[in-house]
Order: C-alpha cells, then sequence, then structure tokens
C-alpha cells in the first residue's frame, strides 16, 4: 500500500504492507533511525514522535494511519549547527548516557513545552512517566526539561 | 605559556551527547549490509524436554523464508558457550549448547534460527514450524528436591558449591553471647536495559565481521572463532552505539554465534533484533537468592562471625560469569564491617529457567540486603542504636589493608585498599540531616508511617588482569587513543579524552576515543566490574609517558639537545633555547601501546540513608528522601559519575519495590512485558541526593581512582527493608524477602496484626 | 514483535464499516486509537483477516453537554476530554476518572470507545460506564440498538458487542451540580492498570444519603456495581460507623482473582481501604 504523509517538513512517500508500523517505515523505508525500537508493545515511549504537534507512540500506529498528517521526530527537531535549547540543557544536565531512550524523551518533553510552557515539575514528571530509561534514573532529565522551559515561553503552537 | 590540561575533575559535557541528542547514534538495529536477511529464532515453548525433532517443511514454503537453520546445520557436535570467568572444569557439563541439542532446559531456549528476507515474514514463518518435544518434568524450586534432573548424568541439579572463609566460625559462634538466625530472599529480576540486543554479521568467505559487540568483544571473537573453526584474525568484531548494559549485555550468549554461524552458512549478511519479549526470555537473569545465616555477637555488638547457607537460582545452564553473583554473595557479605569469621556456602542451583549473569553489583546487591537487615535485627536485640552498631563495627582506615574471605575453589582472596568508613557515614548521616528526621522514625502522619535507615557498602571495581590502549599521534597534532575497554553508555569517550588530555597536554578538541572493536588494539578486556576508568585510563596513561618519551627523543635530535632538557606543551617540543611545531617534527603517525596490568581490586565504599513513609492499607512505600554518598578515590568527571550513581540508586529502587521475574510451575515466565515487568518511571522515585568524595585514594593504580558506578545500587534493599520495619516497629514488622511490593508489605502488616492480636 | 498480516480499510461512512465488519465473518476488527488492540497484535494474541479503520468516519468525536445528559462520541480521545473546559463542571467524575488513564502519548491517540470495547476489567472507563448506568449506543447490520452498561459488560475483554458492530456514543444521565462524589484507585505505578479502584457519587437528603452508586474495577472480570454495599449505605449519615460497615460489606460482595501482581486477600482489602477513603474524601463536597 502506498502511503504519503509529512515527516520533518517534507512530503515523503512509502510502500508498506497494511501491518507496517509507522516506527518500522521512519526507520526502514525512510532511513529516519533516531526513532528507537525498546520494546514494541507501548510501554516504554522510545518510539515516540510527533504527529500534528502531539506526542505519539509511533510503534502504535500503523503507517497507513499516518495518511496525510504531520509527523516530526528528533531529527526535525534537531539543528546541524548547535543544540536546540532542549538538547542543550539535557547535555548541561547529563540527562543521558547510553542515548537510547533520549529521543522519546526529546520529542515528549518537545511536545509538553510547547502546549505547557509553564508546566511545573509535577506536571512534567507525570507526562514523562510514559517513557522508560534505565540509565540515569530521571532526577536529571526532569532537571533538563525544567531548565529548557524558559526557551518556550510565548513560543505558542510553534513545532 | 600554555596552561596545562586539567581535564580530570571537570565535569565536561559529553562528545557523545551530540549525536544521541540529535538521534544520530548509530545503534546496531541501525546498521543495514547489502542483501542482507532477516533472522528471527525460533526458541522453546517448553521449559523442559527432549527434543525430538523439528519440522520446518511448511514454514520453507512461505515466500520469504530463505532458510531455517537447526543444529544439524550449524555443526556436527554443537559448540558451548565457555565461561569467561571462574572457568572450572567442573562446571563444563553446565554449559549452554549454542542451539537445542537433544534438550531444552528453559523456556526461550534457543531451537531454530529462520532466516527471511523481513523479521515480519520470519516471524510468520514460526507459527508453521513444527517442534516435537517430549516434555520432561519441570524443577522450579528448591522445594522440589530435584524432582527431575536437569543433566542426567550429574546426578543432583547443584551444580557446584562455593564457600568463603576466614578466621574460625565455629568457634566464634561457640562463645558468642548473641547469636540470631535467620532466613532470606531476593527475587530474580534482570538489568532490562533499554536497546534489545542484535547483531549485524557479513562473511564474505574469507573474513567475518559482526556488529553489535560490547562489553567483552576480545573474549567473545576467541569464543565466536573457535567455534566457527575460524583463525581469530578472521573475525572482527565491531562495537557501535550500546544502548545500555549493566554487566548483562556484551556477555556470549547463544546468537553471538547463531546469528554469525547463519551469515557464514547462508553466504549472504544476516541481521537479528531481539524484540523485548524475546529479551525477557533470553537476555540473563539475575539476583534469585535465598539463605539461611546466624550472626554471631558480643552483647555488645561487635559482629563476631557470619555463618550460613546461600543458594542461587541460576537458571538451565552456567553462562560466561553465572558464578560471579553466587561467589560474591559468600565473599562480599561481611562488606565494609570487620567481621573475622565467616563460614559460608553458596550452592548455584540448575532449574529450568532462563540462565542467570551478572548485572550491576552480582551478588551484592543481595548479599548487602542480608547483612543490612541482620545488623538492624541485632541492633534491636541487643537494644544497640542502629547507628553505633555500625560505628562499632565499620573496618578503620588503619585496619587497611583489611582482607575479606577467601573464596574456594577457584582460589580468590582480596583485601580492602583504602578508605575512611567511619568519615563517609557520618558525612551520608550529615548531609541527610539525620538529627533532624530520626524524629520521623515510627510516627504515623496523615495516614503514613515513617520510618529510616542508614547502611554501609562496599563495591568493588578494577578487574585486572589487564587493559590495553594505542596511541596514534598524527602530524596536524590529532590525537587517535583505541582501548580496549567498551562503551555501555558510560560517558567512556568523554572520560577517557580527559584523562588523555591530561596526560599528553594535546588539546581536548584534538583527541578522538575509539573503543570496544576487536580492530582497535590487539587485546583488549573490555568494560565490566566498573573497571574501564581505572584499567583503561591508567593503559592510557602508560601509553602516553611511552609517548612523551618518544616526541622527546625526536625533539632532542631535532633541537640539538638532550632528551630530558626537551618540553613539551601538547603543540610544540622546547629545548635549548628552540622550539618546533609538532607539525614540523611529526612526519609519519607516531604509534604507541601500552598495557596495564592489575590484579588487585578496587574497593570504592559509601553509606546510603534513607526517609519512607508506609501506607499500611495499600502497601505502598514512598521514598521521601535518599541520600548516597560514596568516595570513589579519584573522579575523573563528576558529572558522569553523578549520573551513574543517580542511575544505579533507581534501577535499586526498581529492584526493591517493583521488578520480579516471576514464574509458574511449569517454567513460563509469567512477566514477559513491560505491562508486568514494572521499571522504575519518572514519577516513583523523585527525591534521590548522591554526593561523591575523593577522600581516599586507591594506592594500587597510577590515577589513584577506585571503579565507581555499581556502587549506587548496592545497598538498597537493605535499606529499604530496614526502613520499612522502622516505619512500622510497632507492629515488630520484619521483611525478610524482597521486592516490598504493596500486597507483601500489606500482609506483613496484616500478619503482624494478626500476630499481636493473638 | 512485528504485526500478523491483516487487510486494512478505511471506509468513508458508519454503513460501509459495518458492511465491511459483516463481510468477515468475525475476523474483522475496528482500529481506532489502537492503543489497547496494536499490542495485543505485537503479541499476536489476536490475528484479524482485516482491520477497519474509523478515522475517516465523522461526527464520532463530539463531546455533547446538554439536560439529558454527556454524550461522548466512540472516537473521543482522552485528551480531548483532558482540554474541554466544560466537562469538569458538568461530569467531575468522569473527568477526575479519566485522568488516571494510561500516559501522555496514549491518551493522545486512545478513545472512549476503543476503552469501552476492550472492556478491560481494571479500565477506568467502564467503571464510570457501570457506576453511572451509563448507555451504549451500537450500530450493526440490523441499525441502531442502545444497551445498558450492566447489559454491555459481559466479561473479561468481552461485550455484548457483535463483530460486526461499532460502539458509537456512550451517553451518561445528567450530573446535577453540588452533588457528592469520589475517584480512587490504587495502582503500582503511574498510568498503570489499577490493581482495584472505586468511583462513586450519591445524594444528601436530610443529611442522609440517597441513591448512592459504587461501581468498582479491578476485582473481577468486568467493572461491578457495588449494589450490596449500596444498601448499606443509602439512608445512613457518613460517620464512621457506616464507613466501616460499608467497607465490611465490600469484602463479602466481591469475589477477586489472584494473579501475579496480587492475591485475591490484597485486591478484596484494598478496595474496602479505597472504598472508605473514597467515602471520606467524597465528604468535602467538591
Amino acid at each position: 500500500m502506498k502511503v504519503e504523509f509529512e515527516l520533518n517538513g517534507t512530503r515523503v512517500g512509502a510502500d508498506v504492507e497494511a501491518r507496517t508500523t509507522l516506527a518500522d517505515c521512519i526507520r526502514d523505508q525512510l532511513k529516519q533511525t533516531g526513532t528507537h525500537l525498546a520494546c514494541e508493545h507501548g510501554v516504554c515511549g522510545a518510539c515516540t514522535v510527533l504527529m500534528n504537534g502531539q506526542a505519539v507512540r509511533s510503534c502504535l500506529i500503523l503507517a497507513v494511519q499516518a495518511q496525510g498528517e504531520r509527523v516530526v521526530t528528533v531529527e526535525g527537531l534537531s539543528r546541524d549547527e548547535s543544540l536546540t535549547p532542549l538538547q542543550a540543557a539535557f547535555r548541561k544536565h547529563h540527562a543521558l548516557q547510553c542515548g537510547f531512550c533520549t529521543p522519546g524523551f526529546i520529542t515528549t518533553a518537545h511536545a509538553l513545552l510547547t502546549e505547557e510552557p509553564e508546566a511545573d515539575e509535577e506536571r512534567i514528571r507525570d507526562v514523562l512517566s510514559g517513557n522508560l530509561c534505565r540509565c540515569t534514573g530521571y532526577v536529571p532529565i526532569i532537571q533538563a526539561v525544567l531548565e529548557a522551559r524558559s526557551a518556550y515561553a510565548h513560543k505558542g503552537n510553534e513545532e | 605559556m600554555r596552561i596545562a590540561n586539567s581535564y580530570i575533575g571537570q565535569p565536561i559535557e559529553r562528545t557523545e551527547d551530540l549525536r544521541f541528542l540529535r538521534g544520530r547514534g548509530t545503534y546496531v538495529a541501525d546498521i543495514n549490509r547489502p542483501r542482507q536477511l532477516t533472522a528471527v529464532i525460533l526458541r522453546s515453548s517448553i521449559a523442559h524436554g527432549r527434543l525430538n525433532g523439528i519440522d520446518a517443511s511448511r514454514a520453507l514454503q512461505l515466500p520469504g523464508v530463505h532458510r531455517i537453520l537447526t543444529a544439524k546445520d550449524f555443526d556436527t557436535e554443537i559448540p558451548r558457550i565457555a565461561l569467561r570467568l571462574q572457568p572450572l572444569s567442573d562446571l563444563e557439563p553446565f554449559h549452554q549448547p549454542m542451539i537445542a541439542d537433544q534438550k531444552v532446559r528453559y523456556v526461550g531456549e534457543p531451537v531454530a534460527v529462520v532466516v527471511a528476507e523481513t523479521a515480519a515474514i520470519a516471524e510468520d514463518a514460526l507459527d508453521y514450524i513444527a517442534v516435537d518435544i517430549e516434555p520432561l518434568p519441570v524443577f522450579v524450586s528448591r522445594e522440589q528436591a530435584d524432582a527431575a534432573l536437569l543433566f542426567e548424568q550429574h546426578g543432583t541439579n547443584c551444580a557446584i558449591t562455593w564457600k568463603a572463609l576466614r578466621g574460625d566460625a565455629d568457634a566464634a559462634f561457640k562463645m558468642a553471647e548473641y547469636v540470631r538466625r535467620e532466613r532470606f530472599k531476593v527475587q530474580r529480576h534482570a538489568a532490562m536495559f533499554m536497546e534489545p540486543r542484535g547483531f549485524v554479521a557479513d562473511w564474505d568467505g574469507q573474513k567475518l565481521t559482526v556488529w553489535g559487540a560490547a562489553k567483552t568483544a576480545w573474549y567473545n571473537r576467541r569464543l565466536l572463532a573457535a567455534s566457527l573453526r575460524l583463525p581469530i584474525e578472521a573475525v572482527d568484531l565491531v562495537e557501535v552505539d550500546v544502548g545500555g548494559g549493566f554487566g548483562s549485555r556484551g556477555e556470549f550468549y547463544p546468537e553471538d554465534y547463531l546469528i554469525p554461524a547463519a551469515a557464514k552458512v547462508i553466504g549472504r549478511p544476516v541481521k537479528w533484533n531481539e524484540d523485548r519479549r524475546e529479551h525477557m526470555i533470553a537476555a540473563n537473569h539475575a539476583r534469585e537468592v535465598e539463605c539461611e545465616v546466624e550472626i554471631a555477637a558480643t552483647r555488645h555488638g561487635r559482629v563476631l562471625g557470619l555463618r550460613g547457607q546461600i543458594w542461587s537460582d541460576v537458571g538451565a545452564y552456567v553462562r560466561t560469569n553465572g558464578s560471579v553473583g553466587p561467589r560474591n554473595v559468600a565473599q562480599y557479605m561481611s562488606g565494609p564491617y570487620a567481621i573475622e569469621n565467616i563460614e559460608l556456602t553458596s550452592s548455584m542451583l540448575l532449574t529450568n529457567k532462563t540462565p542467570t549473569g551478572t548485572y550491576r553489583g552480582p551478588g551484592r546487591f543481595e548479599t548487602d540486603f542480608i547483612r543490612e537487615r541482620m545488623l538492624d535485627l541485632v541492633a534491636k536485640d541487643l537494644n544497640i542504636d542502629r547507628l553505633e552498631l555500625r560505628r562499632r563495627n565499620l573496618v578503620a582506615d588503619r585496619q587497611m589493608p583489611y582482607p575479606l574471605a577467601s573464596i574456594t575453589p577457584y582460589d580468590s582472596s582480596t583485601e580492602l585498599d583504602s578508605g575512611d568508613y567511619h568519615a563517609v557515614f557520618d558525612r551520608c548521616l550529615a548531609e541527610f540531616d539525620w538529627k533532624t528526621k530520626e524524629q520521623f522514625s515510627g510516627r504515623l502522619i496523615d495516614g503514613y508511617y515513617h520510618g529510616l535507615a542508614v547502611g554501609s557498602f562496599i563495591e568493588g571495581g578494577a578487574a585486572g588482569p589487564k587493559e590495553q590502549a594505542r596511541l596514534v599521534l598524527e602530524p596536524d597534532g590529532t590525537l587517535s587513543v583505541y582501548l580496549g575497554s567498551s562503551s555501555v553508555g558510560q560517558g567512556l569517550e568523554t572520560i577517557m579524552a580527559q584523562i588523555a588530555a591530561d596526560a599528553t597536554e594535546v588539546p581536548y578538541e584534538k583527541i578522538r576515543v575509539l573503543h570496544g572493536s576487536t580492530s582497535h588494539v590487539k587485546e583488549g578486556y573490555g568494560s565490566y566490574h566498573s573497571r574501564a576508568t581505572v584499567m583503561g585510563g591508567s593503559a592510557i596513561l602508560l601509553a602516553a609517558e611511552k609517548l612523551k618519551q618518544s616526541i622527546k627523543a625526536s625533539a632532542a635530535k631535532r633541537l640539538g639537545c638532550a632528551a630530558e632538557e626537551v618540553v613539551l606543551d601538547g603543540e610544540q617540543a622546547r629545548g635549548g633555547n628552540r622550539s618546533i611545531a609538532f607539525a614540523e617534527l611529526i612526519e609519519v603517525p607516531i604509534e604507541i601501546e601500552a598495557e596495564f596490568f592489575n590484579n588487585k581490586q578496587t574497593w570504592a565504599y559509601g553509606t546510603h540513608a534513607a526517609h519512607v513513609a508506609v501506607d499500611p492499607g495499600t502497601g505502598h512505600v514512598k521514598v521521601l528522601d535518599y541520600m548516597a554518598v560514596e568516595d570513589v578515590g579519584r573522579t575523573i568527571n563528576p558529572a558522569t559519575l553523578h549520573g551513574q550513581a543517580i542511575g544505579s540508586i533507581v534501577q535499586g529502587l526498581g529492584g526493591a519495590f517493583l521488578e520480579h521475574l516471576v514464574y509458574d510451575e511449569n517454567g513460563q515466565l509469567l512477566t514477559g512485558s513491560f505491562a508486568d515487568y514494572l521499571l522504575p518511571t519518572a514519577s516513583d522515585f523523585p527525591k534521590i541526593r548522591s554526593l561523591t568524595v575523593d577522600l581516599k585514594p586507591c594506592p594500587n593504580n597510577p590515577l589513584g581512582a577506585k571503579g565507581g558506578g555499581e556502587g549506587g545500587i548496592i545497598p538498597i534493599g537493605g535499606i529499604m527493608a530496614n526502613a520499612v520495619a522502622d516505619a512500622l516497629k510497632h507492629l515488630n514488622v520484619q521483611p525478610m524477602e524482597l521486592p516490598l511490593s504493596p500486597p507483601r508489605v500489606w500482609a506483613l502488616v496484616e500478619a503482624a496484626k494478626a500476630q499481636l492480636a493473638s | 514483535m512485528k504485526l500478523p498480516a491483516f487487510d486494512y480499510a478505511s471506509p468513508a461512512s458508519l454503513e460501509e464499516a459495518v458492511a465491511l465488519l459483516a463481510s468477515r465473518s468475525g475476523s474483522a476488527k475496528i482500529i481506532s486509537g489502537g492503543q489497547s488492540l496494536v499490542p495485543m497484535l505485537a503479541f499476536r494474541l489476536a490475528a484479524p483477516e482485516l482491520l477497519v479503520d474509523l478515522k475517516r468516519l465523522q461526527g464520532l468525536n463530539r463531546i455533547v453537554i446538554a439536560d439529558d445528559g454527556v454524550r461522548l462520541g466512540a472516537k473521543v480521545r482522552w485528551c480531548e476530554i483532558d482540554r474541554d473546559a466544560m466537562l469538569q463542571g458538568a461530569h467531575p467524575l468522569l473527568v477526575e476518572a479519566v485522568r488516571h488513564v494510561a500516559h501522555y502519548q496514549i491518551r493522545n491517540r486512545g478513545t472512549v470507545g476503543g476503552s469501552l470495547a476492550h472492556a478491560d476489567p481494571a479500565a477506568e472507563m467502564p467503571g464510570i460506564a457501570i457506576t453511572c448506568e451509563a448507555e451504549l449506543t451500537i450500530i450493526g447490520p440490523q441499525g441502531q440498538r442502545v444497551d445498558k452498561a450492566s447489559d454491555f459488560f459481559t466479561g473479561s475483554l468481552t461485550t455484548s458487542l457483535a463483530s460486526d458492530e461499532i460502539l458509537t456514543e456512550i451517553k451518561l444521565p445528567p450530573w446535577p451540580a453540588g452533588r457528592r462524589w469520589a475517584f480512587l484507585e490504587f495502582a503500582r505505578r503511574r498510568g498503570d492498570f489499577a490493581m482495584a479502584g472505586v468511583a462513586l457519587f450519591y445524594e444528601l437528603v436530610d443529611d442522609k444519603i440517597a441513591d448512592i452508586h459504587i461501581g468498582a474495577i479491578g476485582v473481577g472480570d468486568r467493572p461491578l456495581r457495588l449494589r450490596a454495599v449500596e444498601a448499606v449505605l443509602n439512608g445512613q449519615t457518613l460517620d464512621d460507623r457506616a464507613i466501616e460497615a460499608a467497607a465490611a460489606a465490600v469484602r463479602e460482595s466481591v469475589d477477586p482473582p489472584s494473579d501475579i501482581h496480587a492475591p485475591a486477600e490484597y485486591r478484596r482489602a484494598l478496595l474496602a481501604t479505597l472504598l472508605a477513603r473514597a467515602l471520606r474524601q467524597s465528604e468535602t463536597g467538591r
């Protein structure tokens, strides 16, 4: 089946089976491997991408369900020359070690702060409780997201 | 005049982060080779049985299925996984075959390898393969008393019994004024790193390249080459980015052979990626221990001895490092305390479950739970303050080096190297503010009972025997550091660059670190037992020294002075009033190798304290504050070390409260997904504090460092159980078993209430 | 854990969707949010031949607050309930229960209809449906029918839906302002399925409890209405004695399963504890 959608600002198309997940389509057909698979049953959040601005588990979405939608992955939230404020905050606070869960945290935190730049620590923890990390113990991740808030203030609904 | 590099001790931001944060890491699942096929492993769904036959004919008819390999396709005699650590001949009967051969002994044991165009097709094919297994009785618990033998020739399911000995335990117990005997249990759980395992193997007719290596690539290469009957030089294991290991990834598993072997048999690259469900039954389990232990003490609380029996449920085979945990439980039960008389046996029980291996702080998490619980029980019985009891028993600095129990067979002795355990103990209590928090002990506030606990631990590191480093200084001034150490996410590239920068004076930005692949150095050892900083770092120091000598010698010739007069500053050499830039001096790259040998473990140590609140109605335990203090001798990068500490602590809390691999009586794993195997999340343990000090350097390596990074996890089980006991002391609740799940805590409360009522 | 093969259709109308379901005699399934279905496919616990996506169907995601009650279209997502400013006041019990559902990413996709049709015995939405005596509108080849929640949930992961029927809407009775209510569940971690949970509301007539509704999740093969406990409380003043009696009645009323996460006696005691706490919480009269 053919599916067409917007990926990181560009119109893309792929030939997929009905059973191909969005995660596998992004990784295998569209060669964007920043989105990771750590469980494939919708618990760990490593596969989180943004669909129409909302954080979703790409392992639980069929590629064909993304038809016509706007998808953004961690690559689409990155710049070549420098780290974004969110990424820089992660680095500063040592909020990653092995890096495998990191893209999922970046996309989720970005979605959260875009919608709720005033989110407090409890809200941040609540939202990020849907992403598993085995290395950091979460403390530095929360610190990084708290610090990154200032970069999102007054930004409105930008992606 | 350049300022000398001083990167060691700085919280340098990590170079690795630049790619990880942008989704530009390269993990093994991201690697693809031309013409590659994908493998999926067919695994036994029966825990114990005779493998009578496999009929893959229907599966082979599915479009896209290329081959289905079984034991006979691999070798006439299926190779076995040899032990990397403590390779006693006694344990040889229990080595795992690379693929099930005549018998299956655990649910998850590889039975066939399906190779197809895609993973989805290969998975489809699994349902069409008929495996004829004649079931045998299943042995899953010590209580069943050898109901079925896993290895009939052996006559028992006890693989081996280790013994830890020091002094004269019988005499100590005879004369002791106080003795208490208890039983304890720690549950089966596992490292559960986030990136599932995987390999991509490519055989070009002469050379086999395998991506996906980690931890111990050189040992694995030797074993793989031998298993495939290839010369070592024909095999290269390549380490790419690795998504966590914690002692479990990187050991040699059946798949380490099956995937490269499949590539060799088929003649096309083969890629395999474990999925999470598979990971839970295939990757090493850990920590399942029960024991009956006695402690002897004077009535003033001086601990005289430990005596008892420990049983470790090691699963169906003894894997590469399967002995480490069981040995450690016995050898390190005394921890940081001066206990002179020890006699502990530690038996390894084979069961029809997934085999076990090391997981962060192997045996140490379990043994500290046992010991710290015992200490609080002793304090209660003898009416001695819990803090005072520990102070009376902690090893003093002047007693170092302090020998621990020796363990046999495969003799190993070790001694605590340096440390001020009392100072760190007091520091922890101060940072935690025990004085103020003490008032909460046992109090009921808003429906929660509050409790405190403190515990000390030791953390062994820097296992020998050696590590290699190779430095290459290019004419343009770039320094490449090739290391035998491997990266599992701990910031290796950054830390080693810091060490290399200080040692060579080369500017930090001009240093790149390459690690873990067998093409990098002749013989590396890898990252395990918290050894990379000490072993890899020390190897770099030795190589750097040799490199500087070499440069000085060349410069001396060019500058017309003696080599001793030459001064280097990272970009030029000066001597006899003249100077010459490296760019001019170095015409061809200078390559230097060095090895660092070490057979003395380092002993980092620390103290943790905790404040919890227990809801007796639900059994839920909230961790209100957790304070960890550790002395690692010399910190290379405080940010990464701190990160390790926090991460390690949260893993320990997962082990104390949430994580449990549960089997039923048929050897079926009931907790087979993240919905049932519960990992800590961001909302579970918000208040964790950690402080690392460089109080007592290690006298046994040039860095003065001690392996750190595992410590955080070690004391958690004991501290949490003690804190819960403290909270519920009005009921005399005494947890003896982990995890402290809500139903277990609730049941302890109910039992205690019933006890008091009667 | 790649999914098994299936056909996929994305019909433009309900009629077409129903026809597609009917055409496969039981081996077609609806997909909407997919947050419950796709994991089942990943574990190969289900292998439907055809998935019928409700994506293109219009009009099934409305939230309507009217005098005759609150209507939620089957495609309403949890995040839409979060964002609806009127719902908090219109049905605070629903909103509070929905706050406990899953996690952020799942809430952006998962639907009310999906949760009801999936019928996990520990799920919040079925619990609310039972407690509030909701009505569920269902479309099939024979046309439209309405099921009472008490008839809809027939067992663990089982409902009255035939394989060719589609749930389109749930209607909750009107919620008077000032009503006393509480929702309390206990889960191992935030967002996990409840080990047990209770939803309740009642009126106060002459300071006494009247017409109390108590629903429980996680303690049976379906969400339960605790009528025996309601009988103990109706007509009583809400005091310690009444709460004690209610807790005791709870223990008699339920026969929870034992599983790897908790034995039956724990769930039984947990439910009693949660009920007592919920009753106390309800006193503050939100």
